[in-house]
C-alpha cells in the first residue's frame, strides 16, 4: 500500500530527497562555493523531472487516501512549474554569482519551494493544500531577502512574509469553515455537498475565504498589496522566479480547488472570480503607467495577466480552465524572456531597472531589441503574437459563459495596458541617445530571450502542440 | 501554382527575414543593399501578383484560389480572393515599389526601415486575403507594428504623440470587434467567412441595460466591427488620428498609410458588415450616411483653413472616405461599384499628392503652404504633375476621381437624397481646398528667397510618377477595367443584402424614399 502512494509523489520524493542531501553535502563541505554547482545541478534536475512527468503517460493516480492527486492536470501543471524554475536558475546563476548572493541555500530553496508548489496542483484535500502552500511560501519568504544587506530585499521579505502570513490565516478560516459545514477535508467529500442551488451560508463564506487566500498567491486585486514591493525589493533573479512558476502553482492549485472541491456550485463562485479578474485587469493596466521602475512595472504587469488568467477560470468550464493553462503557459514563457532581458540591463557591472535607461538601445543591440520588442507586443496582446492567442483563449472561454460584460471588460483592459509596453518600446526605438548600458552578452541570458521571442512568433503555427496537451489537462479536472 | 496567394503574401515576409538575418552593418554599402532587396521583392510580389489578377474570373462570384489549413482551435488558415478583394491585392502590390522608391533618400536606419516596409506589405495582403476572422484580426491588428514604429521612429518633430495616438486608437476600435468575432465564432461554431456569410445571426431585438436593441445581436455585432472599420477609415468623429499620423510619417509612411491602411476599413464593411449582418446594417444605415455627409461638408472646410500642406491632404483622404462610407452603406450596385472604385482612385490619387508633398519636402524640409510659392518657375514638370492630381483630387471628368464620386453620389440619391445633396457641396469645397493650395504653392511670385535654387523632379521622382498617371487616366476613361471584375461581385452582395433583409420582414429603405 505505502509502497503504491509513494509511487505516486515519486518525483516530489526525489527531488525533496535531492534538497535535504544537497543540503548537508553543503554544509559538511566547501559551503557557498558549491552554490554554481548546486545551481546547474537543480535545474538539470527539474528539467528532467520535467521531462519525466511529460512523458510519464496519462491516468488518474491517487495516494494517502485522496491527499495527493496526479493526474493530466497536476502534470500540465508541474511540467511549466519545473521548466521554469529550472530556467530561471539557470538565468540568475551569473548575476547572483557576481554579486556574491550565490549562497549554496538558494537553488536549495527553490527546489523546497518548487516541492510545495508540485504539491499545492496535486492537492486532493484542504489540509495537502495547505502544506504544499506552506512549504513554498516559507521557502519563498526567504529567497525573497536573500540579499541581506539590503534594506530593500528584507523589507521585501519581511512584507512578503506578514502579508502572507495574514492571507494563510484567511486560507486557514476558510478551510475551516468548509470542514465545519461539509464535514470533510477531502475534495471529493466536499464536492458532494456543495451542489448547485444547496451551498449552506457557512459553506459559501467557507469559499470566500479560500478564494481570498488563493488571491493573495496568485497576486489579483485587492489581495496585490506585496507584489509591487516584492518584485522591486528582491534581487532580480528572484523577482524572474516570483513572476513565472510560483503563479502557475498558485493558478493551478486555484483551479484545483475551485473544480474539484466546489465544481457542483459554479454560479456561486464564478462571479467573485470574475470580479476578481475585471479588478486585477484594470488595476494591473492603470497602475503600471506610471512606473518607471521595470521591475514595479512587470508586478503590475503580472497583476494584469494574473486577471486574463482569472477570467478562464472564471467560466468554469472545461474550456475555461484550458485556456487558463495555456494562457499560464504563454505567460511563464514570456515572462522567461522579458526577466533575461531585465537580467542583462547593468551598468558599470551594476543593475539598472530605471526603463529610461533604455534610450536608444535598439541602435546598440538591434537583436536584442527587437526580440525584447516581440515580447512586449506579446504581453500587450497584439497579435501574431503568441500572447494575443492567450487572451484569445479566455475570451472565448468567458464569452462562452455567459460573461460578454467580463470580456469586454479584459480586452479594454488591455488596450490600456498596450500603452506602457508601448512605452518601454518607445525608449529602445525613438528615445534620445543617453548614457549607455553596459554591453552585456551572456550567452545564457541571451539564448533565453531569443528562444522566448522566437517562441512567441512560431508559436502562432500550432502552439508546440500545447493547446492539445492542455485540452487533456482541462479534461482530467472538470468532469 | 496552387497557393499563389501565400507566396505573394509572403515573400515580404521572406524578404524582410532575409534582410534581419544576414545584412549587417550601417554603412553605405549595406544601406544600398537593404534598399535595393526591398526594391526587389516589392518588384517581385507585383509581378507575381500579376497571376493573380489574369488568372482571376470576374464572372465566378465566389472565393477564388482557396487555400485552406486546419490551425489552432478550430481556427483555419484559409486565404482567398473575390471581385472585391482582388483589386485591393494588386493596389498594395502596385503601390509598394513605388514607396520603397520614394524612401531612397532614407539616410538613418535604412535596413530597419525595409523590414517594417516589407512586413507591412505582408500584413495589408494578408488582410484582403485572410478568409479566417481570427486571421484576418492578425493581420489587421499586427499592422499596427510596423506602422507605429515606421512614425515612430523615421517621423518628424512630434512623432511620439503621433504613433502613440495612432496604435492606441485603433488598437481600442480593433478589440471590440475581437469580442464581436470571439461571439460570431461561439454562435456559428466556425470562424470561416466563407461559412458565415450565409450563417444568418439572430436579428430579434432585445433590451440591453434597459436600452431597447433593435436588430438585436446583429446590431451589435455591426456596432462591434463598426468601431474598428469606422477609426480605421476613418469615419467623422474618429478621424483625428489621421491627420497627426499623416503628417508626422515618414512620406512612405504616409503614402502607404492613405493607399493601402485607410481601405482596410471599406473592405471590412463589404467583407463583413453588410454581408454578415445585413439587419445590423439596414438598422443603422441613417447614421452612417449622415455621418459620411458630416465627414464630407465637415472634413473639407477644415481642409481649407490648414497651413500644413500634409494635413490639408489628409483632411482632403477623410472626406474621400466620407464617399466611400456613402457608397457601401447605400447597398445598391451604384453604390457599393462606386465606393469600390472611389478606394482604389483614393489609392492611387492620395498617394500621389503625399508623394508631391514629400518631393518639396525633401528639398525645403518644410510642409507649410506659407514658404512656396511660384514653383512653377522653376519646376514646370513638378507643377504639371501636381496639377494633374489636383484635378483628379477634385474629380475632373476623365480621372479616375470623377468616376468614384459620382456612382457614390448616384447610389446614395437612390437610398436617400438628402444625404446626396449634401454630399454634392463636397465636391465644390474639395475644388476650393485643392485648387487655392495649387495656387498658393505652385503659382505667383517666387519671393522665397530659399526657392530660388529648387530643383525640377529628378528621373526617379518621374519614374515613380509615371504609373500613377497611367493608372489615374485609365481608371477615369475606362471604368470598366475595374467595374468587370467587381461588378459580379458586387451584384451578389447586394442581391444577397436584399434577400436577408427580405428574409427578416425588412424592406430595404430605397422603396421607402420613393413611394
Amino acid at each position: 500500500m505505502i509502497q503504491a502512494d509513494l509511487n505516486v509523489i515519486l518525483p516530489e520524493l526525489i527531488l525533496a530527497v535531492y534538497a535535504m542531501i544537497a543540503l548537508l553535502l553543503a554544509v559538511y563541505s566547501t559551503k557557498d562555493k558549491m552554490g554554481p554547482l548546486l545551481v546547474w545541478s537543480t535545474a538539470g534536475l527539474m528539467a528532467l523531472l520535467a521531462l519525466w512527468i511529460a512523458g510519464s503517460g496519462s491516468g488518474n493516480n491517487v495516494a494517502f487516501g485522496g491527499m495527493f492527486v496526479d493526474d493530466g492536470f497536476s502534470r500540465f501543471a508541474k511540467v511549466t512549474i519545473l521548466l521554469s524554475a529550472a530556467a530561471v536558475l539557470v538565468m540568475g546563476q551569473d548575476y547572483m554569482a557576481r554579486r556574491g548572493m550565490l549562497q549554496f541555500e538558494y537553488p536549495l530553496l527553490v527546489s523546497l519551494s518548487v516541492v510545495g508548489m508540485m504539491m499545492m496542483v496535486s492537492a486532493g484535500d484542504l489540509m495537502s493544500l495547505y502544506m504544499g502552500l506552506e512549504l513554498q511560501s516559507l521557502a519563498l519568504y526567504v529567497v525573497a531577502s536573500m540579499r541581506r544587506d539590503s534594506v530593500k530585499s528584507t523589507e521585501a521579505g519581511l512584507k512578503y512574509f506578514v502579508l502572507g502570513a495574514l492571507s494563510s490565516g484567511l486560507l486557514l478560516y476558510g478551510a475551516s469553515l468548509v470542514y465545519g459545514f461539509a464535514g470533510t477535508t477531502k475534495f471529493e467529500g466536499i464536492i458532494q455537498v456543495a451542489q448547485h442551488g444547496e451551498v449552506s451560508v457557512g459553506l459559501l463564506f467557507g469559499i470566500v475565504f479560500l478564494i481570498s487566500g488563493m488571491a493573495f498567491k496568485v497576486s489579483a486585486v485587492p489581495f496585490h498589496m506585496w507584489t509591487p514591493d516584492v518584485y522591486e525589493g528582491a534581487p532580480t533573479p528572484v523577482t524572474a522566479f516570483f513572476a513565472t512558476a510560483p503563479k502557475m502553482a498558485a493558478m493551478g492549485l486555484f483551479a484545483r480547488v475551485m473544480h474539484d472541491a466546489f465544481g457542483n456550485a459554479v454560479s456561486d463562485w464564478s462571479q467573485i472570480i470574475a470580479l476578481l479578474s475585471v479588478a486585477s485587469m484594470f488595476l494591473g493596466a492603470v497602475a503600471a503607467i506610471g512606473q518607471t521602475n521595470i521591475k514595479r512595472l512587470m508586478a503590475y504587469s503580472s497583476i494584469a495577466h494574473m486577471g486574463f488568467a482569472l477570467m478562464g477560470l472564471a467560466a468554469g468550464t472545461v474550456f475555461g480552465v484550458q485556456a487558463m493553462l495555456i494562457y499560464m503557459a504563454i505567460y511563464v514563457t514570456m515572462n522567461v524572456g522579458t526577466f533575461a532581458f531585465i537580467l542583462m540591463m547593468e551598468k558599470d557591472g551594476k543593475p539598472v531597472t530605471d526603463i529610461a535607461s533604455l534610450n536608444l538601445y535598439s541602435r546598440r543591440e538591434p537583436g536584442k531589441a527587437l526580440a525584447m520588442l516581440v515580447l512586449l507586443f506579446s504581453l500587450s496582446g497584439v497579435p501574431p503574437m503568441l500572447g494575443f492567442f492567450g487572451k484569445f483563449y479566455v475570451l472565448r472561454a468567458a464569452y462562452d459563459a455567459g460573461l460578454a460584460w467580463l470580456a469586454i471588460a479584459g480586452v479594454v483592459a488591455s488596450v490600456i495596458g498596450a500603452f506602457y509596453y508601448l512605452r518601454i518600446v518607445y525608449y529602445m526605438y525613438f528615445g534620445e541617445e543617453g548614457d549607455e548600458l553596459d554591453r552585456n552578452s551572456s550567452p545564457v541570458l541571451w539564448g533565453f530571450l531569443m528562444a522566448s521571442a522566437a517562441v512567441m512568433v512560431l508559436g502562432i503555427i500550432n502552439m508546440f502542440g500545447v493547446e492539445g496537451a492542455a485540452a487533456a489537462a482541462a479534461a482530467t479536472l472538470v468532469n | 501554382m496552387d497557393n499563389i496567394l501565400s507566396i505573394v503574401t509572403f515573400i515580404p515576409a521572406v524578404a524582410a527575414a532575409i534582410l534581419a538575418l544576414f545584412l549587417r552593418g550601417e554603412d553605405e554599402a549595406a544601406q544600398r543593399n537593404a534598399k535595393y532587396v526591398a526594391l526587389f521583392a516589392t518588384s517581385i510580389t507585383f509581378l507575381v501578383s500579376l497571376g493573380i489578377y489574369f488568372e482571376f474570373d470576374p464572372a465566378n462570384t465566389g472565393f477564388q484560389f482557396v487555400e485552406e489549413a486546419e490551425w489552432l482551435i478550430g481556427l483555419k488558415y484559409k486565404m482567398g480572393v473575390d471581385g472585391i478583394s482582388v483589386l485591393f491585392v494588386m493596389l498594395t502590390t502596385f503601390v509598394m515599389p513605388l514607396t520603397i522608391l520614394a524612401s531612397w533618400n532614407v539616410r538613418s536606419r535604412v535596413k530597419e526601415y525595409m523590414i517594417a516596409f516589407l512586413l507591412l506589405e505582408t500584413l495589408m495582403l494578408g488582410v484582403f486575403m485572410a478568409l479566417d476572422l481570427v486571421l484576418f484580426y492578425l493581420f489587421f491588428e499586427a499592422g499596427l507594428i510596423p506602422m507605429f514604429l515606421i512614425i515612430g521612429i523615421w517621423g518628424g518633430a512630434n512623432r511620439i504623440y503621433a504613433s502613440f495616438k495612432f496604435f492606441l486608437y485603433t488598437f481600442l476600435g480593433s478589440v471590440l470587434m475581437l469580442v464581436a468575432m470571439v461571439a460570431m465564432f461561439a454562435d456559428a461554431g466556425t470562424t470561416d467567412i466563407e461559412t458565415l456569410m450565409t450563417h444568418t445571426f439572430a436579428s430579434n431585438s432585445f433590451d440591453v441595460l434597459g436600452i431597447h436593441v433593435v436588430g438585436g445581436m446583429q446590431t451589435l455585432m455591426f456596432l462591434a466591427f463598426f468601431a474598428s472599420f469606422a477609426v480605421k477609415m476613418p469615419m467623422w468623429p474618429v478621424h483625428t488620428w489621421l491627420p497627426d499620423a499623416h503628417v508626422q510619417a515618414p512620406t512612405a509612411g504616409s503614402v502607404v498609410l492613405a493607399a493601402i491602411l485607410l481601405k482596410m476599413g471599406g473592405y471590412g464593411f463589404l467583407r463583413f458588415s453588410l454581408p454578415m449582418f445585413p439587419v445590423g446594417s439596414e438598422v443603422m444605415t441613417d447614421l452612417v450616411l449622415w455621418m459620411s455627409a458630416i465627414a464630407i461638408v465637415y472634413t473639407s472646410l477644415v481642409a481649407l483653413v490648414q497651413d500644413d500642406m500634409k494635413k490639408l491632404i489628409a483632411y482632403s483622404s477623410v472626406a474621400h472616405m466620407g464617399f466611400v462610407t456613402m457608397g457601401i452603406f447605400s447597398a445598391n450596385q451604384q453604390g457599393i461599384d462606386g465606393a469600390i472604385f472611389q478606394m482604389l482612385s483614393h489609392g492611387f490619387i492620395s498617394a500621389a499628392l503625399f508623394l508631391i508633398v514629400g518631393v518639396i519636402y525633401d528639398r525645403m524640409h518644410t510642409r507649410d503652404i506659407s514658404a512656396y510659392g511660384g514653383l512653377v518657375i522653376r519646376m514646370p514638370a513638378y507643377a504639371l504633375v501636381f496639377m494633374f492630381f489636383t484635378m483628379g483630387n477634385v474629380g475632373l471628368p476623365g480621372t479616375s476621381g470623377f468616376v468614384g464620386e459620382f456612382l457614390t453620389l448616384m447610389g446614395a440619391f437612390q437610398k436617400n437624397t438628402w444625404v446626396a445633396a449634401i454630399a454634392t457641396t463636397g465636391v465644390i469645397f474639395s475644388a476650393c481646398y485643392a485648387l487655392w493650395l495649387y495656387r498658393r504653392v505652385v503659382f505667383g511670385d517666387m519671393i522665397k528667397a530659399g526657392l530660388k535654387t529648387i530643383t525640377d523632379m529628378s528621373m526617379r521622382e518621374r519614374v515613380i510618377f509615371a504609373p500613377l498617371v497611367v493608372m489615374t487616366i485609365l481608371l477615369g476613361v475606362y471604368p470598366a477595367v475595374v467595374t468587370d471584375i467587381i461588378g459580379p461581385s458586387t451584384e451578389a452582395l447586394v442581391a444577397n443584402f436584399n434577400q436577408s433583409l427580405a428574409a427578416a420582414d425588412l424592406t430595404p429603405a430605397t422603396q421607402t424614399v420613393s413611394h
